[in-house]
């Protein structure tokens, strides 16, 4: 293999291991910061033990975020030299600025909150989880509108050889960039709120700490209930962007070969890329993709033969990623739909509570499938219609490519199946069995 | 103003990598010391504690400090990070593995898993110390960088006796510097014991920095811009004072001032090489002409506008709540405060 490739197999690699852990956090974050200020409001010693149960969850999953983070940022100057010296007066700047916002406060804040439970008082500790949250999920504003910029970049002209900076607000304000954030977050929110109502399945089916676990699942219901709706309605205003902003993708996720009016939407098919067609295509309904992408039967959609070979992304992988989300985003709707009408009587629904148990892995899935269909769709371009990814490669020997994708790959197992015991444990272990004994001074 | 902000930005730049320097410093020496100093599973966690509320916020740092030179730089960010492609997965590996031990050590309680843990904690400290060491010493020096910007060497180019003393001066700068930082969070034993290995780490770090101090002046150009403007030596006159200060200080068991001294060491001496390497930040030793300079590498000047005015607002608010984290944890950490933070997290 090539430079080239074992580059972007190390860098799907690694955005592919951080992307496990962050979710989770970004919604957690404010689970816990709502549980903390329930307790301080309310006194119910069943929040602050929330807090602190769903917190241990959210420090192991945190950890490995942040160091997977840094790999991330180093990354675009080791593997992508000529990307980064290509865009680096936008793109890093808006990395820098995540850094200096966002960084610091959740980093600093966690650490405050983790260890000054006797330090501060119940208000001002409750106030460090919440700027841990708002700062997690401010730096996924940043870091999406930076790859958002990729996607579609605006406020910029080429000078002297590279991408300079134009107009920043164009940069910060771009819609696309706000609809991939909404996309992105609503699709962390369900994640964690599928955690939630998994673990805490766990142990209802087990009538284990029945009335603290059923607060701890209807926490979660609500979130990923709200959001799987609000993704199902966003989703598609979004696809209807990416038709428009990026017609090669679009294409690809339906396997829209040629450009039509009365576009179909085809339920599954089988992608020939090899002769531009596709194989075995069940249910296909003409004028459907016109529809959701420009509310018009009649519209025109763009094929993939509209655009010379070198420039379309993978089909296949683009178009099964794409299905794979879609059915999962529904499936999260029925679920918690469902949620809506168990949730007073939980514990006598064990049926609806395996399937909640199990259902922890669909949203990781979904989440992963998502980018799958965000970046390899994207692709020749590392920056759609500017610069092609195979422009943007350091000049490094495929050996050291190679030695260091192979070293990620093991230490990122191992860190991930040590993450994944510990993340178990604790779960099972379920919250502490009585409020903590109280001292002076104790929150 | 325009023809400045580049001059700005390379200032702040090494102030960034000093800052970080100085804090993480703390961290990466207290790690590396941490067979040494720590008796018992008892000192152990305290060891970890000392550091447990600040490492990740220091590490920030150096986020900052990488994404500043991406920012500001492209260019340069471009070259160093490329160039020193073998040297830079290293460190990343090692903090990887150094900061999930602060997550991990604690949820198992087996002899065994923490003493994995701890080995990771002191090789995840020792090599990044080293190694942004060799890799600043060898920035110094030059680096076989191409009119392409390509490195033209391999990671044993690095290893050179320059660059090597350079790695051995930021260990035993930050061995002391972690002891000291001990000292300041414990009492009894094992405060006695950070202020002994502080002590005895001392001269090495003397010898250290003359040999360092000397070399640059046969090795490198660092000199120059001091010659040009001697009130610069200033500097270089602090890294050494702050140092013999620092020994002062240990011997009055003042360790607060000892720390701060130290600190001051190590803010000094990196500034005094990045003053020294104006305007370049990656020198050729290929061809002056090829050498990554403020002038070829640095952002636009909206992009060094618009950071400018972010860091000039923000940094403050994260240097003060910061500051305010150290108060908030000042006090000096005994066993049972461990032990009741243990049964919480």
């Amino acid at each position: 293999m090539d430079v080239l490739m074992l580059s972007r197999l190390q860098f799907a690699a690694a955005t592919f291991f951080h992307f496990l852990f962050v979710p989770l956090t970004l919604g957690l974050s404010i689970l816990i910061a709502v549980m903390e200020t329930i307790y301080v409001r309310t006194g119910d010693q069943d929040y602050l033990r929330a807090a602190k149960f769903w917190g241990k969850i959210f420090l192991v999953n945190f950890a490995v975020g942040v160091v997977t983070g840094i790999t991330l940022e180093f990354q675009f100057g080791t593997n992508w030299s000529r990307y980064s010296r290509y865009v680096g007066d936008i793109f890093g700047s808006i990395l820098a600025i995540e850094a200096t916002l966002a960084f610091f406060l959740e980093s600093t804040f966690l650490a405050v909150w983790a260890f000054g439970w006797k330090r501060l008082s119940p208000k001002a500790h409750a106030a460090c989880i919440w700027l841990v949250a708002l700062a997690s999920n401010l730096s996924a504003v940043w870091i999406l509108i930076a790859n958002a910029w990729m996607q579609h970049p605006v406020g910029y002209v080429i000078r002297g050889g590279r991408a300079e900076l134009a107009n920043f607000f164009a940069v910060i304000t771009q819609p696309f960039a706000w609809q991939i954030f909404f996309h992105t977050i609503s699709g962390a929110y369900i994640l964690a709120g599928f955690v939630v109502m998994g673990i805490s399945a766990y142990h209802l089916l087990r009538r284990q700490n029945i009335q603290f676990f059923t607060k701890s699942f209807r926490m979660g219901l609500a979130l990923a209930l709200i959001f799987s709706f609000a993704e199902i309605i966003q989703g598609h205003i979004h696809a209807g962007e990416v038709a428009k902003i990026q017609p090669t993708k679009l294409a690809a996720m339906e396997a829209l070969w040629d450009t039509q009016t009365h576009a179909p939407q085809t339920l599954f098919l089988i992608p020939d890329e090899k002769n531009e067609r596709n194989l075995m295509e069940i249910g296909r309904i003409p004028g459907i993709l016109s529809l959701l992408a420009y509310h018009d039967f009649n519209a025109e959609v763009k094929g993939l033969k509209a655009f010379p070979p070198d420039e379309r992304p993978p089909v296949t992988l683009t178009f099964m990623a794409f299905r794979v989300m879609v059915v999962l985003g529904f499936l999260f709707a029925l679920l918690t739909f469902i949620g809506l009408f168990k949730r007073n009587k939980l514990v006598d629904s064990p049926l609806y509570l395996k399937v909640m148990l199990w259902s922890i892995p669909l949203p990781y899935i979904a989440l992963q499938a998502g980018w799958i269909v965000t970046e390899v769709g994207r692709q020749p371009w590392i920056v759609y219609g500017v610069m092609k990814t195979k422009e943007a490669v350091s000049p490094l020997a495929a050996s050291q490519v190679a030695i260091s994708l192979g070293a990620f790959i093991a230490v990122y197992t191992v860190l991930g199946i040590i993450a994944f015991y510990l993340v178990r444990k604790f779960a099972i272990q379920g919250p502490e069995p009585l409020p903590a004994p109280i001292r002076k001074g104790e929150v | 103003m325009e023809a400045m902000l580049g001059t700005i930005w390379f200032l702040l730049w090494g102030v960034l990598w000093a800052v970080y320097f100085m804090l993480d410093g703390s961290d990466l020496g207290l790690g590396t010391v941490m067979p040494a100093v720590a008796k018992s599973e008892e000192d152990r966690k305290l060891v970890y504690r000392a550091m447990s509320p600040f490492w990740d916020g220091n590490e920030v740092w150096l986020i900052t400090a990488g994404g500043v030179t991406f920012a500001a730089f492209p260019g340069t960010y471009a070259v160093l990070f490329s160039g020193l492609y073998t040297p830079l997965m290293l460190i990343l590996f090692a903090l990887i593995l150094r900061g999930v031990t602060f997550a991990f050590r604690g949820k198992v309680d087996d002899p065994r898993w923490r003493n994995i843990w701890d080995l990771f904690l002191v090789l995840g400290s020792f090599l990044p110390a080293l190694l942004l060491g060799v890799a600043f010493a060898n920035l110094f020096k030059g680096l076989p960088i191409d009119g392409e910007g390509i490195y033209q060497g391999t990671l044993f180019t690095l290893l050179n006796p320059y660059g090597i003393a350079g790695g051995l001066l930021f260990v035993a700068i930050f061995a002391m510097h972690g002891s000291l930082w001990l000292t300041t969070k414990t009492e009894g034993e094992l405060q006695e014991r950070g202020g002994a290995w502080a002590k005895k780490i001392w001269p090495l770090v003397l010898v250290l920095a003359v040999i360092f101090l000397l070399a640059s002046q046969r090795l490198t150009n660092l000199y120059d811009n001091y010659l040009a403007r001697p009130v610069l030596f200033l500097i270089p006159a602090t890294a050494v004072l702050a140092l013999l200060a620092t020994r002062i200080f240990m011997a009055m068991s003042a360790w607060w001032p000892a720390w701060g001294a130290s600190a001051l060491t190590i803010v000094s001496t990196t500034l005094f090489g990045v003053i020294g390497l104006y305007p370049n930040l990656i020198p050729s030793s290929l061809d002056p002409d090829f050498s990554m300079t403020v002038a070829n590498s640095s952002s636009s000047p909206l992009t060094l506008k618009i950071m400018l005015a972010v860091a000039l607002t923000f940094v403050p608010i994260v240097i003060a709540y910061q500051i305010w984290v150290h108060f908030l944890f000042k006090d000096r950490l005994t066993d049972d405060e461990v032990a009741y933070e243990e049964r919480h997290y």
